[in-house]
């Protein structure tokens, strides 16, 4: 069968015709492929259905894509992290002990639970 | 929680405005009730945007009431802000042509004139203070004293802060009537008892007209639905909120139908907040995509990036408004007993803090800091909510 | 119906087993019929299947490649050959890798559409931004249901579906030594198929006893077939020498980048862990499921009316013809109650000829039609008696809260931890899931509260001291999971309806270009 040829940050990823991006990685050994804003946690594949929004990443300067669902394609270029987490203010963003007084440093100002 | 049996003011309505009245009434030393008829901040605080602004005020009452509150958020609540996410984000108005930014500097001196900061922009700097934007602008005006807050947990944290000085808060119960003694209310009637009290204070917001109704007092507080609509996270691309010259026309108007102007902000979240949209729909809250839509055509003309970016939500409030488009603040002499402090459409938490001073000084029979003549309760007598003129914006 | 008509007799969302199902038996009956699928190729999250057109299938519906790891793999293979060739006959419209955004139910129901991927060239070829139908059939399927667990956000941790979506549709296992944790029979395949895999299944943790399904598969319940399907799953633990702990549950997960290892614990019979029963074993690959949840944001933007089954989920509330309290709207499949594919596909199936029985399909064939729907009808409730029982015995523990520390992440997307939660009921009063989230903003991320929505439901619940049960659980439910846009939309797409919207536009009937990969 032949091989799929990816970049994951520049470096080569090889990958099976009809794998998903998502799968590609994980049978590449990788396992997250972003950080979060907030916690800087390590994040990869959870729900594999495109339903938890975990597995993003940049595919072909696309941001925010699910791996789960990106058919991997030759030559596509895979970039890690979310692009929010280049943001400069993430470091301030993740002051609050949990368990203590529900902080307004640690929530994002978009309100609205009234949907 | 067990409903008191006495205390010296029940507040109607656990919103933010209902909160700022809570919690500078409990500071004055009342002993404060809150009863609201659905959850703490579960009405228009929890559907809006949080704005603390200057920038959309014409000079007049409403833009002193606004410069109050902002001494307020920015004086001695200021240690406070980080628990409500106060930003001081700054505000820029823009205009897409040179007639409309002629009119938007006029504005500019008269709100300079009554001591707020606005720095005019032409079409360069713009870009300079937002790289993103739509190049073709013809200018703008700067209002750095333009803010914002989590209205929820600023409502919530108010509260838990004059649960600290023994007020108490009643979710879930709502009020059904008043208890009178030769005229003056002297007791609040609600589905789980009742409270006596000695001044009642209706922070009911939008339902504020249909909490005075119950107590025998008009007061034509109308609703004015909104949506907002939150896109996915993104690195910093909107660093103001930032806002087409036309909504401070819109926000004066009082057109029933559906307006939209485009209100452009970016949160630490990532997030980009879209607005706005006014219709005068009464409680209507089916779900109309073709606002969004109205919406997101003027925001990609303020910022064309936008096309290619994705709304994860929407939502949608009422603003409480009055005919002559500012609040109503402060004793109702038809009912002895009764304040009011609603109305405040889509400005009330801004005004919030301000509202909420002021009534704990009038409750206190003391002097408030600003007059409260021109939101007097009883200056729509003889007139029919809605047929009204463009009093507070001519 | 013709081919040049300006809009469709069904619009069937979802290509799972009840979508699948739905399309084909409405194009039977000569209807017009549009699918739309977020997924590339037909079978739903059920039969997911590798890549069509990437070799794996060899051209017959029966490669046993292709079927590796699949019940039903003949029906499905059936349902499928007969979709490609209603699409070859211009029957059906089938719109692949798109999701649907918008739905405005009325006397013809709107349905706004959004290419599922936004990488270049990855949205189907004329895909028109809404499409119009007399009757909405929405099969929208189900996920995994989640409870947070310390640990639970590590790397190397999937959904059950997600660990068998890799095997299915990739061949892919995330790992060499797998913990399979949760309750209900889907554990079994998830095992059972990692196994199969090569992956060292180290232990399945069911949390319930085996008074639950296995002893009910014996004949108690009037599904003879499940029995067998339970016997090969048991046969094949035996085989791969899985060990299948009962009443036991992972309650924390190990490891720094990535999963090391999982505690499992024994738990009480009200669900509650036994203090010291905890043991660490090591593992790469954790695989949870807790049932499933529906997938119900159209049926809620429909304005359908929901409740709450007897697994705890919100489902739609539908009639005996599949019809919800919207006129136009039927729901088939998991969003009516979790009952697997079998269920699903008669689901399916009876949805898809009551609306042709009410449209007066040519084929119609009155008496015949009636037979056959009364028939599907006592099938649905035969197979409803049987997943009642599932849920019976394979309840969410009770007490499960009781492994959360303050620490554990319950949203996933904007990290609220299990001790934000409690402080925005303790210190600032909330007392419903909304007000959990307008104060902690759980469900506020990406996902929109697709994962954390039981989980902050039955928290909100445990922290007001109430039980999670009734009307109140499904408002909890419910303001966790209505969303107004049913997918992330772009604000150019939105934008266009400003112009081409529903009212303004009648698309044509244009099935999309068939893909050459298939022969009907």
């Amino acid at each position: 069968m032949p091989e799929l040829q990816l970049f994951l940050d520049g470096e080569p990823l090889a990958a099976r015709p009809g794998q998903t991006v998502g799968a590609a990685l994980t049978e590449a050994g990788v396992t997250s492929w972003r950080t979060t804003l907030r916690g800087g946690r390590p994040r990869g594949l959870f729900c594999g259905i495109g339903v938890c929004f975990d597995c993003l990443l940049m595919v072909d300067g696309v941001p925010n894509q699910r791996a789960c669902l990106t058919p991997a394609r030759d030559g596509m270029e895979l970039e890690t992290g979310t692009s929010t987490q280049t943001r400069p203010d993430k470091a301030d963003t993740d002051d609050t002990a949990p368990g203590g007084v529900v902080s307004g440093s640690v929530a994002a100002m978009d309100g609205g639970a009234e949907v | 929680m067990e409903l008191p049996r006495t205390v010296d003011v029940v507040v109607i309505g656990a919103g933010a405005v209902g909160a700022a009245c809570a919690y500078f009434a409990a500071r004055a030393g009342f002993r404060v009730a809150v009863v609201d008829r659905g959850s703490i901040a579960g009405g228009t605080s929890s559907a809006c945007e949080g704005n603390i602004l200057v920038s959309d005020k014409e000079a007049g009452p409403e833009l002193g009431l606004a410069q109050y509150s902002q001494s307020l958020w920015r004086g001695e609540l200021a240690e406070f802000g980080h628990l409500w996410e106060f930003e001081s984000k700054g505000g820029l108005v823009v205009s897409a042509k040179p007639a409309t930014q002629a009119k938007l500097a006029r504005l500019a001196g008269r709100q300079r004139e009554a001591g707020i900061d606005v720095e005019l922009v032409d079409g360069p700097e713009l870009v300079g203070l937002e790289p993103h934007l739509n190049p073709n602008m013809a200018g703008g005006a700067y209002y750095p004293q333009d803010a914002q807050v989590q209205p929820m947990l600023a409502a919530a944290h108010l509260l838990r802060l004059a649960r600290g000085m023994r007020a108490t808060v009643h979710p879930d119960t709502q009020v059904t009537g008043f208890t009178r003694t030769g005229g003056k209310v002297t007791g609040v009637v609600t589905g789980r008892g009742t409270i006596s009290t000695d001044a009642v204070v209706n922070a009911a917001g939008t339902w504020g007209g249909a909490v005075a109704e119950l107590a025998g007092a008009k007061v034509p507080v109308l609703p004015r639905k909104g949506y907002v609509m939150v896109t996915e996270p993104l690195p910093a691309m909107v660093r103001h909120k930032v806002y087409a010259a036309e909504y401070v026309d819109n926000v004066a108007s009082s057109d029933a139908g559906l307006q939209t102007s485009p209100v452009v902000e970016g949160t630490n979240g990532g997030t980009i907040l879209i607005g706005s949209s006014r219709e005068r729909v009464g409680f209507d809250k089916s779900f109309n995509p073709r606002v969004l839509a109205e919406m997101a055509v003027k925001a990609i003309a303020l910022f064309p990036f936008l096309a290619d970016v994705k709304a994860l939500r929407s939502y949608s409030g009422f603003r409480p408004y009055c005919p002559d488009h500012l609040p109503v603040i402060g004793p109702d002499r038809r009912t002895p007993g009764l304040w009011h402090a609603c109305g405040h459409e889509g400005a009330g938490i801004g005004l919030s803090v301000g509202t909420g001073a002021l009534i704990a000084a009038s409750l206190g029979g003391g002097e408030p800091a600003l007059d409260l003549a021109p939101f007097a309760p009883e200056r729509f007598n003889g007139q029919a909510p809605g047929h009204t003129t463009e009093a507070a914006h001519a | 119906m013709s081919r040049g008509a300006a809009l469709f007799d069904v619009a069937v969302v979802g290509a799972g087993p009840a979508g699948l199902a739905a399309a084909v038996h409405a194009a039977d009956t000569g209807l017009s019929v549009v699918l739309v699928d977020a997924g590339a190729q037909p079978g739903g999250q059920f039969w997911r299947h590798p890549d069509e057109k990437a070799g794996l299938d060899e051209g017959t519906d029966n490669h046993p490649v292709e079927a590796a790891g699949h019940h039903d793999w003949k029906r499905f293979a059936d349902l499928r050959s007969r979709l490609y060739a209603h699409e070859a006959a211009g029957q059906v419209a089938y719109w692949r890798n798109t999701q649907v955004w918008l739905i405005e139910p009325d006397a013809v129901t709107a349905l706004g559409l959004t290419p599922t991927l936004d990488v270049p060239a990855s949205a189907p070829d004329g895909l028109p931004a809404t499409v119009r139908a007399r009757h909405a059939i929405l099969c929208p399927g189900g996920y995994d249901r989640q409870l947070p667990v310390p640990g639970w956000d590590l790397p190397g941790v999937m959904a059950a579906g997600g660990a068998q979506a890799l095997l299915k549709g990739n061949r892919t296992a995330g790992g060499s030594i797998a913990v399979v944790g949760g309750t209900g029979p889907f554990l079994l395949p998830v095992a059972t198929g990692l196994a199969a895999a090569g992956v060292k299944v180290a232990a399945i943790c069911e949390a319930n006893s085996p008074s639950g399904w296995l002893r009910n598969l014996r004949g108690a319940v009037r599904a003879p077939e499940k029995a067998l399907e339970g016997a090969e799953y048991a046969a094949a633990l035996a085989r791969h020498r899985i060990p299948y702990r009962i009443r036991t549950a992972v309650t924390e997960i190990h490891g720094s980048a990535r999963v090391e290892a999982v505690t499992i614990s024994k738990l009480s019979a009200d669900g509650s862990v036994l203090p010291g029963s905890g043991r660490r074993v090591a593992c790469d690959v954790v695989a949870l499921g807790w049932g499933f949840t529906a997938q119900l944001e159209l049926v809620l933007a429909a304005g359908a009316e929901t409740c709450v089954d007897v697994d705890g989920s919100l489902v739609a509330v539908v009639d005996g013809r599949l019809k919800t309290s919207v006129p136009g709207v039927s729901v088939a499949g998991e969003a009516t109650g979790v009952g697997g594919a079998s269920m699903a596909v008669v689901e399916g199936e009876l949805a898809a000829l009551c609306v042709a029985a009410e449209s007066g399909a040519a084929s119609a064939g009155a008496a015949g039609m009636g037979v056959r729907i009364a028939r599907l009808q006592r099938e649905r409730a035969r197979l409803r008696s049987f997943a009642v029982a599932m849920h019976r015995a394979n309840p969410v523990p009770g007490r499960w809260h009781g492994w959360l520390t303050p620490e554990t992440v319950v949203c996933r997307c904007e990290e609220v931890s299990y001790g934000e939660l409690c402080s925005a009921h303790a210190e600032l009063g909330a007392g419903d899931a909304r007000s959990l989230k307008s104060f902690a903003r759980p469900g506020m991320g990406w996902c929109q509260g697709r994962v954390c929505g039981y989980a902050t439901a039955s928290i909100a619940a445990e922290l007001a001291g109430r039980p999670f049960e009734g009307p109140a659980a499904a408002a909890d439910l419910r303001s966790m999971a209505k969303r107004t846009l049913a997918a992330p939309v772009s604000l150019g797409q939105l934008a266009a309806l400003v112009f081409d919207g529903p009212d303004l536009e009648t698309p044509d009937f244009a099935p999309p270009a068939t893909d050459k990969g298939h022969e009907p």
